[in-house]
Order: C-alpha cells, then sequence, then structure tokens
C-alpha cells in the first residue's frame, strides 16, 4: 500500500482529518487516565487481607456500664462461645475496616522519640482466642502465651500494660527494613515499650487513616484481658452458620444486659460497606469509559462516511482502471491507522501532562509506562473497527460510477 | 427569517435522521455527565451557612510538645480546631467574640420511656451555649440553654425535629424527660430541621462531612461531668489519664467564634497570638504558630470535599469536550455535504451572513435538544447517586439553577460546535456547486 496518495488526498480535507485526530488523541488521553484509576482502585479493593474474611463475625456492643464490664465482657464471650458452631471467640477494641480505630506514631526506641516522619500504627488489642477467631497467619516467632493475655491491663492512657506485641509483616519492614524484627522493640510515648514476638501476614486496618495505600498494613497486635473499651466481639464459624450464629449471639446478649444495643453483622458485609464507594466509582469510570468508546467510535463512522460518500467518483475511477475491492477497503483502513497514529501519538502526550497535573492536585500517583502503549492499541483497534462499515460500503462502489457525471 | 432558519433546520435533520440523533445523543451524555457531577460538587462544597459564614470563624493553635517537629499547617490539616480542654474553655472565657462555642460530639444512647422497647444510638452533640444562635439553629418548640445552664451541669438537653417525631410524633416535647446515655435529661427546645452541608463543625470532632443532622445537643459541661466521651481524641504528650481529659495533653474539643464582621478578624487573631504567647511564657505551650480561617477558608483546609466529586466533574468535562468535538466532526460533514444547497442559495442572494445564520441556528437546535436529553440524563444520573452508598447521596437533586445551566451549557457547547461548519459553509463559493449539477 503507498502512503503517498493518501497522504495527499488528506492534505485536501486538512479539517475532518484534524477533528479525528483530535477526538482521538482526546480519547486517549482520557482512557489513559481512567483505566489508570481503575486499575489503582481495584488494587485497593484487592489489597491482601490475612485473615479468615468468609468465617468471621462482628458483634459490637455499646452502652457497657465500665465499672462492670471486665466481667460482662468475659461473661459474653462464654456465651457466645457457646453457641452452636462457634470455633473461637475474641473481644477486640477495633476490627479490619470497621472504619474506627485507635492509632498511635510509634518509634522503635524511646530516647529516639516521635518526629513527623514516626509511622502511625494501628494498634489492635485482643483478648485470649484473638489469634484463631481472627485466622492470622503467624510467618515468624510465636503467638502470645495464656499469662500474656491475663497479666495485661489496659491501662489509664488506653495502652495495654504487657510487654509484647505481633506485627505485621509490612510494619516489620517499614520499622526494621535491614534486620529481624523479634527481639526488637516498638514505643508507643516514652512509657509502653513492646518486644516483637512474633511477624504475622498483613492484616489490613479499620481505616486508611489519612495515611493512603501504603500505610494500609501499618497494624500491630497487643494481647489485653477484658475491660471497657475492648467490646466489640469477633466470631469465627463457617461461611454458613454466620447469619444463625449473629441472630442468637445478639438475642442472648441483649437478654444479657438489657440496656446495651447490640449490633451484629457478617465481615462480608464490613468489607462491602467499606468499599462501596470505592466500587461505585470504578463502576462510573468504566461506564464513562465504555460510553466515550462508542461516541468517538460512532464520530469516526460518522466522518468516515461522509468521505467516502464525497469520493465515490475518485473510488469508481480507481475501480474502473483496475483497483481491487480489497484495494479500496486498504485504502481506508491505512487512511484511519495513519489518522489513529498521529492521534495516539498526540493523545500519549496528553494523558502524561494529565497524569502530571493530577498528581499534582490528587492523591494520584505515577502511572505506569505501560498504559500509554496499551491504551494506545485500544484506540488504533477501535479506528479499525470503525472504519469498516465505511470502508465496506467504497469498497461496494462500483466501477460503473466513473462514467456517470453525478 | 429566523422562523425560516428553524424550518430549513428541521427538514435538515429530517433528511439525516440516523446522523442527527446521533450528534443529539453524544451532546446530551456528555451535558448529562457533567450537569450530574456538577451538581454532586455543587452540594459538597456549598456554603453550609450562607447568610454569616465570612463571619464564622476557627480559631486554630499549635499545643503540640516543644519536641515536636510537626509544622503547624499539617497539624491544622489533620486536627482542624482541635484543642485541649485548657485552651478551649480559656478562649471560650476571653468572650472575644460576638458568639463563641466550644463544642464535641458524643454517641449518644437514647433509652425510650415505654418498657420492652430497645435503646438506640443517635448522634450527639456536647456544646456550650452559644452553639444555636451562632450557627443559626431555629426552634420548634421551647429554646437552648444558657451560659449559667451549662457551667452548673444542668441536665437539660434539645432534642432535633426528626428525633421528636420518632419519640413523641412531633408533639410539642419541652419539659419531657429524655433518658441519655443512662442519664436522665429534660427537654427544653425541639429543632426545626437543621442539618447545614457540609457538617463544617463535625469533621475535625470525628463525626461525618455530610448527611442527617445530630439528634440530641447536650449542654457541655453536662455531657463531660457525665463521663459521655468525645468521639475523637488526639493525645499528644504520654502520661495522661484518658478518664480526666480536662487536664490531659489531649485535643478533643473545637471552638467556633463568630465575629461582627469579617474586618474583626485581625484583632482577633491578635488576641490568639497574645494568649498563645502568654501560654509560651507560662511554659503551657511551646509553638507559636496561630490562624484564624473564616468558615470557608476552614473547609477548603480540611479538604473536606472528597478528591472523587472533582475527578469525576474533571472526567465528565473531558467527556463532554469529545463529544462536543464529535458533534463538530458530524456538523461539518453535514454541512459539507449541502454545498451544493448552499451554492443555490448564494445565487438567489443569501449573503455569507445569511447562511453563517443558518447553520448557527441550526446547531443551536440540535444544542437544545441535547439540552432536553441530557436534562433526562441528568435526573437519570443523580437518581443513580441516590442511590450510591455515600453520606451525601441522599442530597443529589438538580436545583434551579443547574435546570437552567443544563441548557446554557448545552447551548454554548453546541455553539461553539457549530462555529467551525457554519464558517466553512458560509465561504463556499456558490460558482462552481451550480456548475457541477
Amino acid at each position: 500500500m503507498q502512503i503517498q496518495p493518501i497522504l495527499a488526498a488528506l492534505r485536501k480535507h486538512k479539517i475532518p482529518a484534524f477533528l479525528i485526530v483530535l477526538e482521538i488523541a482526546l480519547a486517549c488521553a482520557v482512557l489513559c487516565n481512567a483505566v489508570f484509576m481503575i486499575g489503582q482502585r481495584i488494587a485497593e479493593i484487592h489489597l491482601p487481607n490475612a485473615i479468615d474474611e468468609n468465617g468471621i463475625s462482628v458483634i459490637g456492643v455499646q452502652g457497657v456500664n465500665p465499672d462492670t464490664a471486665n466481667a460482662d465482657i468475659a461473661r459474653d464471650l462464654a456465651a457466645l462461645r457457646q453457641i452452636p458452631g462457634v470455633s473461637a471467640v475474641a473481644a477486640l477494641n477495633m476490627y479490619p475496616l470497621g472504619n474506627s480505630g485507635w492509632n498511635s506514631d510509634v518509634s522503635t526506641s524511646p530516647a529516639e522519640g516521635l518526629n513527623k516522619d514516626s509511622p502511625n500504627v494501628a494498634e489492635y488489642m485482643f483478648t485470649q482466642g484473638g489469634p484463631e477467631t481472627l485466622g492470622l497467619r503467624l510467618l515468624q516467632g510465636r503467638l502470645f502465651t495464656d499469662a500474656e493475655y491475663a497479666d495485661s491491663k489496659l491501662g489509664a492512657n488506653y495502652m495495654p500494660s504487657t510487654h509484647v506485641v505481633i506485627v505485621t509483616q509490612s510494619l516489620a519492614q517499614r520499622l526494621w527494613p535491614d534486620a529481624n524484627a523479634l527481639g526488637k522493640q516498638i514505643w508507643v510515648g516514652k512509657e509502653n515499650g513492646y518486644t516483637v514476638v512474633g511477624v504475622i501476614a498483613d492484616v489490613l486496618r479499620p481505616s486508611q487513616n489519612g495515611g493512603g495505600i501504603a500505610h494500609f498494613h501499618w497494624s500491630m497486635f497487643l494481647p489485653v484481658s477484658p475491660a471497657a473499651g475492648i467490646q466489640v466481639y469477633l466470631v469465627r464459624s463457617t461461611p454458613q452458620d454466620r447469619e444463625r450464629i449473629i441472630r442468637d449471639g445478639v438475642t442472648k446478649l441483649e437478654a444479657l444486659s438489657p440496656w446495651v444495643v447490640v449490633d451484629g453483622k457478617t465481615f462480608t458485609d464490613v468489607r462491602d460497606k467499606f468499599f462501596a464507594n470505592t466500587r461505585s466509582m470504578v463502576w462510573m469510570l468504566a461506564l464513562v469509559c465504555v460510553v466515550m468508546l462508542a461516541v468517538t467510535a460512532f464520530g469516526i463512522v460518522g466522518l468516515t462516511s461522509f468521505w467516502v460518500g464525497q469520493r465515490r467518483r475518485q473510488i469508481g475511477i480507481r475501480r474502473a482502471v483496475g483497483a481491487t475491492r480489497a484495494h479500496i477497503m486498504q485504502y481506508f483502513q491505512t487512511e484511519n491507522f495513519l489518522l489513529s497514529t498521529a492521534g495516539v501519538a498526540i493523545g500519549m502526550l496528553l494523558a502524561f501532562s494529565i497524569n502530571l497535573y493530577l498528581m499534582q492536585h490528587y492523591q494520584m500517583t505515577r502511572m505506569p509506562w505501560y498504559y500509554l502503549p496499551a491504551s494506545a492499541i485500544a484506540l488504533w483497534l477501535l479506528g479499525q473497527f470503525a472504519v469498516l462499515g465505511p470502508a465496506r460500503r467504497a469498497a461496494n462502489v462500483p466501477p460503473v460510477v466513473a462514467t456517470r457525471s453525478v | 427569517m429566523f422562523a425560516y432558519y428553524l424550518d430549513l433546520a428541521l427538514r435538515s435533520f429530517r433528511r439525516n435522521r440516523v446522523l442527527t440523533t446521533l450528534m443529539v445523543l453524544a451532546l446530551a451524555l456528555g451535558i448529562g455527565a457533567s450537569i450530574t457531577t456538577l451538581t454532586v460538587l455543587k452540594l459538597l462544597s456549598g456554603d453550609p451557612l450562607p447568610q454569616k459564614s465570612a463571619r464564622i470563624f476557627a480559631p486554630e493553635i499549635d499545643p503540640l510538645t516543644a519536641a515536636s517537629t510537626t509544622p503547624a499547617e499539617k497539624l491544622w490539616r489533620d486536627w482542624g480546631n482541635l484543642m485541649t480542654y485548657t485552651d478551649a474553655m480559656n478562649l471560650l472565657h476571653a468572650r472575644k467574640g460576638v458568639r463563641q462555642s466550644v463544642m464535641m460530639l458524643t454517641r449518644a444512647k437514647v433509652t425510650p420511656q415505654e418498657a420492652g422497647q430497645h435503646p438506640f444510638y443517635s448522634d450527639g452533640v456536647a456544646a456550650t451555649a452559644d452553639f444555636f444562635a451562632m450557627f443559626d439553629a431555629s426552634f420548634q418548640y421551647g429554646g437552648g440553654w444558657s451560659a449559667n445552664d451549662d457551667e452548673s451541669r444542668a441536665h437539660v438537653t434539645v432534642i432535633a425535629g426528626f428525633l421528636n417525631d420518632k419519640l413523641f410524633g412531633g408533639q410539642n416535647s419541652v419539659g419531657q424527660m429524655l433518658r441519655v446515655n443512662d442519664k436522665d435529661y429534660r427537654i427544653i427546645g425541639v429543632l426545626k430541621r437543621w442539618a447545614p452541608q457540609p457538617r463544617f463543625y463535625s469533621t475535625s470532632l470525628g463525626g461525618r462531612g455530610y448527611g442527617n443532622g445530630d439528634a440530641v445537643f447536650l449542654p457541655l459541661q453536662s455531657a463531660f461531668a457525665d463521663k459521655m466521651n468525645p468521639q475523637n481524641v488526639n493525645c499528644f504528650d504520654t502520661g495522661f489519664d484518658i478518664a480526666q481529659l480536662d487536664t490531659a495533653p489531649c485535643a478533643w474539643l473545637s471552638l467556633w467564634v463568630e465575629l461582627a464582621s469579617a474586618a474583626d478578624a485581625g484583632a482577633y487573631k491578635t488576641f490568639l497570638s497574645n494568649y498563645v504567647a502568654q501560654q509560651i511564657a507560662l511554659g503551657r505551650m511551646h509553638h507559636p504558630d496561630v490562624d484564624l480561617p473564616d468558615l470557608m477558608g476552614y473547609l477548603a483546609q480540611q479538604q473536606v470535599v472528597p478528591d472523587d466529586a472533582r475527578l469525576q466533574v474533571n472526567l465528565a468535562f473531558g467527556f463532554l469536550l469529545i463529544c462536543v468535538v464529535n458533534t463538530v466532526g458530524l456538523l461539518l460533514a453535514k454541512c459539507l455535504r449541502r454545498s451544493r444547497e448552499i451554492g443555490v442559495r448564494r445565487a438567489l442572494g443569501a449573503s455569507r451572513g445569511a447562511i453563517f445564520a443558518q447553520f448557527m441556528i441550526e446547531a443551536g437546535m440540535v444544542g437544545v435538544a441535547g439540552g432536553v436529553l441530557g436534562l433526562i440524563f441528568a435526573e437519570l444520573g443523580l437518581w443513580a447517586i441516590r442511590h450510591q452508598p455515600a453520606e451525601y447521596a441522599k442530597l443529589a437533586h438538580l436545583d434551579m439553577a443547574m435546570f437552567f445551566a443544563t441548557f446554557v451549557v448545552a447551548l454554548i457547547a453546541s455553539l461553539i460546535a457549530g462555529l467551525l461548519p457554519a464558517w466553512r459553509a458560509c465561504v463556499v463559493a456558490p460558482a462552481p456547486q451550480l456548475k457541477a449539477s
């Protein structure tokens, strides 16, 4: 296929050609960034969370009398444990993706103190049975002993009196990038120091807490005995038993202390609610992408059809002097390919600048380079697909048209 | 002439039904998306107190320890106008504003009077006396409490209209008792519907940014004496007892001040600086930075509007731009196809201006049709948003201004799209076109 005659013809139709290039460039730029945003959000939804998400139910209790909380919580846990099908129960101060939680800036020695780069860490505290209920995956070291739970009392500053802690892999990596975390210390302020006895696979925080995805796995786990404030009950069972156990559990707890407000839900619901906004943004972005590509495709069809109609005579002459249908098809396909190439070249540049702009004004990271060629290929294909109809119509122009004067 | 051009445009549409439908549809989709996202953004970045927001200020100070290296701007972005009990009370009692109120949010357990009904949790505010007057919360029945009630820890409460409807069937409940967090409070006022959007006073206190108003309002000192916990506590030093929040190195109260005019802000800021300087001299504080943003400035600083909402507006307008370019292309194709008709009209005496006007009117009609259809798409889009889980979702409705904006945007978009084709049409030379036929 010779490109020279196509370029010569395009030079005669500068404005329509320019419009197609512009449309493809804009579509390419928007597509790149929208797909990148979709990818980021899907990655966020699929962040690893090494707990038994499908087996955990959350039963929250509010309005516990602080004076009798210790005994009440122990009694509630015993009641929940008796429900058939329950394999483990624990009381926690908060739970992953629960959207409200306790956090502290921490340091690795009391002397070091805090500065603005100190990591902000989610402080999970649980009573005996916590690791089994959550289904934590131990990678290194050990879990807590019975005595460590029993001896640990929640202090007036809401930190437990224990001296041991389990950290997630990501937090260990952040605090001691080059060393083994076991035996190292984490300090919350100058009074509460904890020695790392175990490292577990990453567990998500209750919320991103303003730190973004990078901080989403910075959690530590502390043993504590029942106390006011440690009053979210987690119950583990098989997935199909969850609904029944929640129903029974709520009834039991309400009967035990009629003045409290009990609220039960499965962890699956917790996850759905937490990511609901993110998911709807993904759908909205995807919808915009699809509609935008459709509009672009129709634009190409419209302009190319117009231009096929204008050149019926020329096509007829070409057919009369020996061009096959395939030649005519190829002509329009190549022409579209050239326009698309110009379009995606400008589009990729535009996409990159939009990404830079978004990085400046929003919490957005740099777009990986492969998004650019990927959306370029998508628009090339779209262009070829859109031009197929008009090109086929052009190929069907009979040679006899050349002999007519109109 | 106008009527004649309208008629010509209609004839042209009828001749190219598919092309016309495509043009209108694309434009309508772009406009629908833009108006939907703009409506949401307008809702999210609205002024919660339009009459007086320029006179409402959020004093910000830096209570962190001497060792802290956190820049004050970063602290304020995270904490807003949160303060320790001591600072909040000192500034409140200085009474340097026309009105001032210190507040916290708390989960309020409400126990219905009838036996057998379960207690439930609702959003509670514990605030000092000026809260209602300063924030334009007006009463359906009764009124608020006085500064004396607050200091004497009176067990009085104001409830929201919707809670009054729920508990007392909308009757005047002033004088009735309400059990809040297992303590009895006497109802002295019932609010009319009050739910400023954004909930500017709530974000730094650990509350939602948008959505329903709060249900139960209590005097701050009474709630504090009854050991109700604030929703958000930020401690910045060690060695404290969380049960003694009034002396703990923790920020958990926010202060808002109403000044007589925006011009008084300078004087208040000086007062604030002097206060901090005095506290530094006493050794209580260590950082001299202060700030006094007004309400809208404060909302901007707190970045209340979610990034996603602004991104969606950008995306929608990007999409609209693509639709406009698309319309330019299709209009151009249409009008170049009619070169011969233009040639005839020119030969019969139509001026270039007349041709230009004819094609602009045709473009404008595409715009009006796109606007009407866009309005339908926008209503559909807003309907979809109302079914989203976001806390502001229920509030997404098209208002009068956005209704007209739809047509303005549609008309402007289509006229811009029509410029190039109309110009190409009016420079068509009549002679060659006539010769060809």
